[in-house]
């Protein structure tokens, strides 16, 4: 069956990845910039990892005839030193209008700090200076529920946001009402043991998914993690008893509607 | 939407499995004198939320850290249960 991958971190992951996902039905793979599982040192380290994901990674998928889609940012994990944030912004402009470039994402917060608000804040005005959708990582674990709160709250603070041209990410049973009752789209992360599984996104997309803005991904990156992650929610969808219409409705159609809102994604 | 299937039916044998293990955890916890563990303290606690709906979110509530504003500095990763200030 058809789907679309709306997040994954194909810099960290195997050739022989894409050839699976194409094989189990992958339309489109879309990247959010990410840590890379290390600190960068400089705003030139940033300049590479933009490279790779708007002109070497786009490359490697289009072998296996895959469109390649990224987001751009400093990440939130990167983001307490503001000096360092404001360089690494000043260099996103000229990446903007690479072809493959949905937006900006993953920004968030990690830990929920002062310094880590500030960045957020930058870049939500950065998307809107460059009418760019958003995409939004919520804190792991034990501080999902209070950054999840801290960045709605944030995001209300800014009259020019459109909720429905941001996409909040990694929701659990705990944030996603609160996600969806001010209007966003929610991202049900398919992750072993930090985030969730996929009996959970089911029983969420039992009462969520008729809002048609829940999109599930598999956000796999280095560490322990699937690439195969939606392949796998299309079987438990099966197995629940939902028809194929509806589960191609759920993997490929609901993320197409909030991604094709970028004049660059193109299926 | 097809008739829904027995949810005890596709989930009952790796409920049952991974009940096992969460007992066995407890126990391994405990024979290794780990039990004042933060973390294991706040499992034990989060087991205490299963007895009502809606549980998956009582459960994810009370391992949360329920403070409201922002920290000053970004401090440690995540690990999973919230270390309530000494």
């Amino acid at each position: 069956m058809k789907y679309i991958e709306p997040h994954a971190h194909m810099v960290s992951r195997t050739t022989d990845d894409y050839q699976s996902m194409i094989l189990a039905g992958c339309q489109a793979v879309c990247e959010p910039a990410f840590w890379a599982g290390f600190d960068r040192t400089s705003k030139e380290g940033f300049y590479d990892y933009f490279r790779q994901l708007t002109l070497y990674e786009p490359q490697r998928a289009a072998k296996f005839g895959l469109p390649h889609y990224s987001w751009l940012c400093i990440n939130p994990k990167e983001a307490e030193d503001i000096t360092f944030t404001k360089e690494v912004i000043s260099i996103i402009p000229e990446f903007i209008k690479e072809k493959n470039v949905l937006g900006i994402g993953e920004i968030g917060l990690n830990k929920n700090s002062v310094n880590e608000v500030k960045s957020f804040e930058m870049q939500v005005q950065l998307a809107i200076d460059y009418d760019q959708l958003i995409l939004i990582h919520t804190p792991h674990l034990e501080d999902k529920a209070k950054g999840t709160n801290l960045i709605l709250n944030i995001l209300n603070q800014f009259s020019e946001i459109k909720p429905h041209r941001v996409l909040i990410d990694h929701v659990e049973e705990h944030t996603i009402q609160n996600v969806i009752d001010q209007g966003y789209w929610a991202g049900i992360t398919l992750y072993p043991h930090s985030k969730c599984s996929h009996p959970r996104a089911v029983d969420m997309i039992d009462i969520y998914g008729e809002t048609n803005k829940v999109c599930m991904n598999s956000a796999c990156d280095w560490g322990v993690s699937d690439p195969l992650s939606l392949p796998k929610a299309i079987f438990e969808l099966k197995k629940r008893g939902y028809c194929p219409d509806k589960i191609e409705h759920l993997v490929y159609e609901i993320p197409k509607r909030f991604l094709g809102q970028s004049p660059n994604f193109q299926l | 939407m097809q008739k829904p299937p027995s949810m005890v039916d596709l989930y009952f044998m790796e409920a049952r499995s991974k009940l096992i293990d969460i007992a066995a955890f407890i126990d391994r916890v405990e024979k290794n004198g780990e039990e004042k563990d933060f973390r294991f303290q706040a499992f034990l606690g989060a087991v205490d939320k299963l007895k009502n709906q809606p549980r998956a979110i009582a459960v994810l509530d009370h391992f949360s850290d329920p403070s409201k504003n922002p920290v000053p500095k970004a401090g440690n990763p995540a690990i999973g249960a919230w270390d309530k200030p000494k």
